[in-house]
Order: structure tokens, then sequence, then C-alpha cells
């Protein structure tokens, strides 16, 4: 039996190309309001989407790295990613939900309960992508700390002490998160009238937690989620984010541009898990590709064009640009699931076109079996796993 | 009767985690599954209540070095499950209660002008300043706020989040595809701050939300609490809930009003109240001798006296005397809850005074000071009860306090907002795209964006 092909799509303002709110399809006035986001999440569900990612950020957007670049003609302003997917929760059924939460200047006790809390509202569908921040103009948001000029040859290098420490700090927070979700076992609760006792606090578990950015003592105040574990992602490009998937997180998403690369990076995410000293499920791994579609090459290829040609250059882009029809991009997807890529996460260019698009021509040609279960864990083939501190006790 | 009746604003407090939640009750479920939230709010906003509201506790509270296991433990993250509600909701205010000290302006103003956007208008915060090192061992920040800065970090904290909130021009997003613009020129304020503290600059990321800020909502009672209110609050959520003292408390809080420069009706004063209610008044006061007797049980009753004496009386019974000996005022055994008891020596010489003339046991005494439902009746005295506080300006309404989730509200709704409505003082239908802040009746905040300096 082939593996089921995991199709996520990634979620951003008007879409991925920084142009995309001047498309007939998008709706640049409605990016702030609750319909927006329900109907986005409506249209990816029907089509049978595993999940959405939702990016976030504690900055302005900028066509720059560090710092405002004033421009005036592309989509500004982000609502927080993990609210967007509280509200989308209650309104969905099935799709995993997502969102990007940044681990650089929050408190890892409050993004626990949230995540959690998703957990709760989506029954068991909730995720995280993990994501670091590295912006000085970021870090004066918070004016706790100063970060240097962030060295963006240094990083590509990977020779940055600075993007280390980031990754290192966020490698403590996921482990002071995953404590706690796991500090309620899952039958704390009891309600024993005879004793008058509402939870058996033998389960409950202080999880502290010591580190070099912060020190947390748990429990968590919110009872173990649905999921237990909520599935936890990263995008990463390089061979220290690498190993902080490998480390602490579930599932990757990369960004190979073509089967060569696709090899090579998958080879290194292997190598990354040989390092950390990865044990159980090896790291699910998705391809980003951002995606515009249309009936036939040239008009996908028009589409581009009139888009980079608002935006006055072609987007840059992180990830492999597919400019082509439905069937191109089912090849795609098609060649990446062969070279032992578990799925993509697809970035629409347009919202919403794109994910029409997908919605109509892409997802359909996927004949995939229905999924193992109602849970993102399940959804993905991931088992719950129980509380570490049950399992101590088990073992003890 | 005359239209001008003044009228009443309500809240709907969701049961929380202390022994007002009657968990042993049957008819208690979760208090975590979304579900009891959902229908704790569906029920709200069936009755017109002007706003739900979420307490919050950022670490679980201990007794005795121990995870307190009498009541309810476990509770969502607020600002998720509220805005999980928004979804679900249409018209009612969604409030809760986020500490000013184990968060980030920056942060904190973006979530909740996001709840705001995505709720269509209907955030609110319950600006709250817990301090100390024992919630602080769960945060990035660590404890330990003085007690005398809670205040100066709240006034910062929230001036900052205003001036954050009113940095996006209302009309910022232009979103005009021909020309190609999506903001307007200078439509971003920047922001530096240099305070106490915080030192923080840059520029916010969220436009300006329907409201411009939430409504702030505030509880403390010390002077510093009351002047905080008088200066930021637009609802205090009050603990005087006894008609003289609540007319007093709110003498007091309104009269600090003017020399801020505010009207009398930008602050709304609601108390927190618990009701019992029957269909005589002997079967309301048998519900409330019931509930109160759920709410103390022994081993309740001996850990409140445990927490104004500070020492360990686990060998008392519950129905037996009250200790004799006096409390040690350094001792402390409880952490988590907030400070009821600051002048603990004598209180207990009241609570034993009053046992002693009364012939009161440890429990009934207990029940007596810290156990009682504020309005028992039937739902026309209710009602009445409620109209009478109102119109003789001891409060402009209440929060009320569910005891069971999540149907600690429905009879509420279903037996006293009916009686509420036929006296004229309470809404029979919401606003059409009404915010919070017009739902009860303040007045739009004076305009923040003046303060901002606008560079570039």
């Amino acid at each position: 039996m082939t593996r089921r092909t995991t199709i996520a799509v990634a979620l951003d303002g008007a879409g991925w190309h920084p142009a995309a709110w001047r498309d007939p399809s998008a709706r640049p006035a409605d990016l702030f309001t609750p319909g927006y986001w329900s109907e986005l999440a409506r249209i990816a569900e029907r089509a049978g989407v595993d999940f959405l990612t939702i990016e976030d950020a504690l900055g302005l957007q900028s066509s720059v790295f560090a710092g405002s670049d004033e421009r005036t003609d592309q989509v500004r302003g982000r609502l927080d990613a993990l609210l967007i997917a509280s509200l989308i929760a209650p309104v969905t059924d099935r799709i995993g939900l997502v969102p990007t939460v940044t681990t650089t200047h929050t408190e890892p006790f409050h993004v626990a309960t949230g995540l959690q809390t998703l957990d709760f509202a989506s029954r068991g569908r909730a995720g995280w992508r993990v994501q670091v921040s590295g912006a000085p103009h970021e870090a004066r948001h918070f004016g706790r700390r100063t970060f240097p000029p962030f060295d963006l040859d240094a990083a590509r290098r990977e020779d940055s002490a600075f993007v280390r420490e980031l990754f290192d700090e966020a490698r403590d927070a996921v482990e002071v998160v995953r404590r706690l979700w796991d500090s309620w076992e899952d039958d704390a609760i009891i309600r024993d009238a005879a004793t008058a006792r509402f939870v058996d606090r033998e389960k409950l578990h202080h999880i502290d937690f010591e580190g070099e950015h912060f020190s947390v003592k748990g429990p968590s105040i919110t009872p173990r989620s649905p999921q237990g574990q909520l599935l936890v992602t990263a995008l990463a490009h390089q061979a220290i984010p690498y190993e902080l998937a490998a480390t602490s997180a579930d599932l990757v998403f990369v960004t190979p541009h073509d089967d060569a690369q696709a090899s090579s990076i998958l080879q290194e995410v292997r190598d990354a898990e040989s390092r950390v000293g990865r044990r159980g499920r090896p790291l699910s791994v998705l391809a980003d590709l951002v995606v515009v579609l249309e009936s036939t090459p040239a008009l996908a290829t028009a589409a581009l064009e009139r888009l980079d040609a608002w935006n006055g250059a072609p987007a840059a882009s992180d990830a492999l640009i597919v400019a082509g029809t439905p069937e191109q991009l089912v090849e795609r997807i098609a060649a990446l699931t062969a070279l032992g890529y578990d799925g993509v996460r697809l970035r629409p260019a347009r919202l919403t076109r794109d994910l029409e698009q997908l919605a109509e021509w892409v997802l359909p040609a996927f004949e995939r079996a229905d999924a193992a279960g109602t849970t993102l864990r399940e959804r993905l083939g991931f088992e719950r796993p129980a509380s570490r501190y049950a399992a101590e006790e088990v073992a003890a | 009767m005359s239209t001008t009746r003044r009228q009443v604003h309500l809240a709907a407090h969701f049961p929380g985690v202390n022994n007002t939640t009657i968990w042993s009750d049957p008819l208690h479920r979760s208090q975590i599954d979304f579900g009891a939230f959902e229908h704790f709010a569906r029920t709200a906003e069936r009755g017109r209540f002007d706003y739900l509201f979420l307490a919050e506790g950022l670490r679980l509270r201990e007794h005795k070095g121990l995870i307190h296991d009498l009541d309810v433990v476990g509770r969502p993250n607020t600002l998720a499950v509220l805005t999980a509600l928004a979804a679900v909701t249409q018209h009612i205010g969604l409030v809760g209660t986020l500490s000013s000290t184990f968060n980030e302006p920056y942060e904190l103003a973006r979530q909740l002008a996001t709840l705001d956007h995505l709720s269509n208008g209907r955030a609110g915060w319950n600006v709250v300043t817990s301090s100390d090192a024992f919630h602080g061992a769960n945060f990035r920040r660590g404890g330990y706020l003085d007690h005398a800065d809670r205040y100066t970090r709240a006034a910062e904290f929230v001036s900052l989040a205003k001036e954050l909130w009113g940095s996006w021009a209302a009309d910022a997003v232009v979103a005009d595809r021909s020309s190609g613009r999506f903001l307007a020129d200078d439509a971003i304020a920047t922001f530096a701050h240099r305070g106490a503290q915080f030192d923080v600059a840059g520029r916010f990321n969220v436009p300006r939300s329907p409201q411009g800020s939430p409504v702030i909502v505030q509880a403390g009672d010390s002077g510093d609490g009351r002047d905080f209110a008088a200066r930021h609050a637009e609802v205090i959520f009050s603990r005087h809930s006894v008609f003289e003292e609540a007319q007093q408390f709110y003498r007091d809080v309104k009269g600090r009003l003017a020399g801020r420069g505010r009207s009398e009706d930008s602050l709304k004063i609601l108390p927190a109240v618990t009701f019992a209610l029957g269909d005589t008044e002997a079967e309301a006061a048998e519900r409330a001798r019931e509930d109160s007797l759920a709410q103390v049980g022994p081993k309740t009753a001996i850990t409140v006296l445990e927490q104004v004496w500070g020492v360990d009386l686990s060998d008392r019974d519950a129905d037996g005397p009250l200790p004799e000996f006096d409390p040690d005022p350094e001792a402390s055994i409880t952490k988590g809850w907030a400070p009821r008891y600051p002048n603990a020596v004598q209180i207990a010489q009241a609570w034993r005074a009053q046992a002693e003339a009364e012939g009161l046991s440890i429990r009934e005494l207990v029940i007596r000071v810290a156990g009682r439902q504020s309005f028992v009746g039937t739902p026309g005295q209710v009602a009445a009860e409620i109209d009478r506080y109102v119109q003789e300006r001891a409060s402009d309404g209440f929060v009320i306090v569910g005891t069971t989730s999540p149907h600690g509200l429905d009879e509420f709704v279903d037996r006293v907002i009916p009686e509420l409505q036929e006296r004229g003082v309470f809404r029979t239908e919401y606003e059409e795209g009404a915010t919070l802040r017009r739902t009860l009746g303040l007045p739009e905040p004076t305009e923040v964006v003046a303060e901002v300096r606008r560079v570039g």
C-alpha cells in the first residue's frame, strides 16, 4: 500500500506573492476580518487539505530583512496566527490548524496553554509551527535584550553564534512546551466526591525546567489536551534548523528547487537526525511550493508575470515557484513523493484564486484513502503518546 | 414607568477555579472542553448579557506545599478560548483577565487587537497585576515585582498598549487595486517609549481594530487600584455586593472621575454576585443553604481557616469551635490565591467573636463570612433587588457568577432576565453591529492618537 500523500496549505495575508492583493480574486479590504479567514479555511477543508499553516511575526512585514522598507504598495499588518486558528477551530471539523508561534520573545508557558486550548477548541486538530525571530527591530518591540545587526552572510555560511543561540533557545522553548503538555496525566481529573478531591495531585507534575534563557516550574494550568502532544513543525533551510527539527519536531518543511536538491535536502535532514540522535519515528518531510495555477502553462506564466509587474520585480522566494497547470503541479508532487517525501505544503501565490484552483483541480487528483482518524496526529498517522510522566511511573 | 430608568448591565462569569463552583453537583460537566464554554457563551448571549467574563490564574494553587485539590483545577488560555468563542457568538462581549506583569505590551496589545478584529469589536481586557515569585516561576520574566510597582507597571503597560492601538491611522488600509496603493501615506506612526518598566520602540503590526482599543476592566480595590481605575478603567469588577458598602464604593470611585476629566457614565461598576432561585422564598433559601454546604465542605472550611491562621489546622473538627489562639501574622501556607486576608489577627478575632456570639462551628462560620449566596429569592424578587441596586446607585449592574459548568447560567437567563426586561431595565435585543463599548453604554475613549508622536 502506498503512503498517503500529505497535502498542507500555507495561508498568509492575500497570498504569497507580494502583489497578490491586487489580483481580482483577492479581498484586500477583508484581510483583518473573521469572515475572510473562516472562508479560506472552509474552502481548504472541503477540498480535503490535511492542515493549514498560518504565518506570523512580531513586526511589520518588509521586503528587506531587517527593518522597515516604507513601502505602501504591499500588504502590511497581520493578525496573531494562534488566534486566527482559534477562530477557525469551531467552524471547521476535519482540517488541521498549525499556527506559527515565535519562540524568541514569547513566554513558553503562554505558548503551551494557547496551543493546548486550540487543541481543545478544534477537538484535537492543533499543531505548532515553531519559528525564531532574529530581526533586531522585533527585539526592539520587546526591549529586553539587544540583538546584533543581523549578519546575513554569516548566517548563510552557517557560521553565526547568534543564529546558534536563537535555535538553542527555540529547542529549550519546545522542550518546556512539550513538558507542560505532559504535565497533567490524562486521568488527572477524578472528581471524587467521597474524598472531596477534584484532581489526583499525584498525576500533576512540576516540569522544573531550568535553562539559559528561562526556567519554568509548571505544571500547565491547562489539562492534557485531546492529542496530548500536538504536532510540532518547523520550516528549515540549513543544518542548524534541520537539527532543531530533528531534535524537537514531528514534521519539517523544506524548500527544494529541483529533484537533485530534493534528494540532497532529504539526506541532510536524515543526517541531522543522526547527529542529534533522534529516536522513534523519523521526521515527516514536506516540500514547500509556491503555486500559481491556470489552465494552460502560458496563462500561468502570464499570471505570474502580471504579479511581478505589479510588484516592480520578480518575487523573491525561498521556495520553488510553480507557475503552471494543475496537472504539472500534480506531477511535481508525485515526483517528490517518489523521492521519499511525505507530501507538500502548498503556498498559494494568490488568495483566493490559487486556493480555489487547488481545491477544484489538484486535491481531487490524489485518490487518497480516508484519513485514519479525526485528530491531526491520526490524520498524519502519528500515535497519541502517553504523558512522559505517566511513563516514568510505569518504568519505576 | 418612564423610559428614563437606569439600565442594568450584566456580565456572565464562567465558573471559576475556586470553591464557588460546585463540581460535585451532578449537573456540573466539564470545565475545560470547548463545548462547555460554547454553551455558557451562547446562554449568556441568549440572555442578552453585555459580556462573558473569564478569570485567569497562571499557576495552579498550592496549599501547605501541595497542589490544592478540593476545587476545580484547570482552565484554558484566555485569549485562545475567547477568540474561539468569537466564532460561535455574534453580539456578546468577550472579556478576559490578562496579567500586566507576565505579558509584554507589544505582544499582548496585538493579541487583544486581533481578538477585537476577529470578534468585530467585542473585546475587553480585565487588567490584573499579579506580581509574586510564586507565579513568576512559570515565566521568562520571572518573579518578582515589588508590591508598590504593580500598578506602576500596569499603568505604564496600559498607556503603552493604548499608544500601540492608536498608532495606525483609522483609514490606514486603502487597498486600492487600480492605483496599487495598499497603505495610505504616513499611515503607521512609530512609537518610542522609555519608562521605568519598558524601553521599546518600533512599529505596531496590527491595523486599528473596530473599537480602537478593547474595553478596559479592572478589579483592584486598594487606593492605588481605585486611582488606576479612575484613570484607565471603563468597567470595575467589584467585590462590594452588600448594598450599603456597594453604594459607598460606587460614590468613592465615581467621585474620582471628575478629577480625571471623565464623566460618571464613562465607568461602569459591576459587583460580582451569586444567586439562588426558588418558586417561593423558602425554596430559594433552602437551595441557597444547600449550595453553601456544597461550596464549603468540611475540608474547604478548614482550608479557609488555615489561610487566615497561616498554620496547619487539619486536626481540627470543622463542626467544632474556632482555634482559641491568634494567627501568626508572618506565616503563610497558601500560594496562588488573591490576598484576601491582609490583616489576619484582626480577622481571626472578629470571626471568633462572631462564632462565640452566634454559637457557630468552623464550617458554619466560614459559610457565614465567605460562602453565602448574594441574591436569594424568587426570580421576581431577585430582579427587583438588581433593579434597586442600579436605580439607587449602588451599582450599574452585576457580574453573575455561575456555580456549575456549563448550565449554571441557564436558570438565571430563563427566569430572571425576563423579569428584568419586564421592568424595562434590561435590553430585549442587542443593537445590530454594536461594539462591546456601545453595548455597555460607554462613551468612545478620548482620542489616543493625539498623544502619539508621528515620525515619518
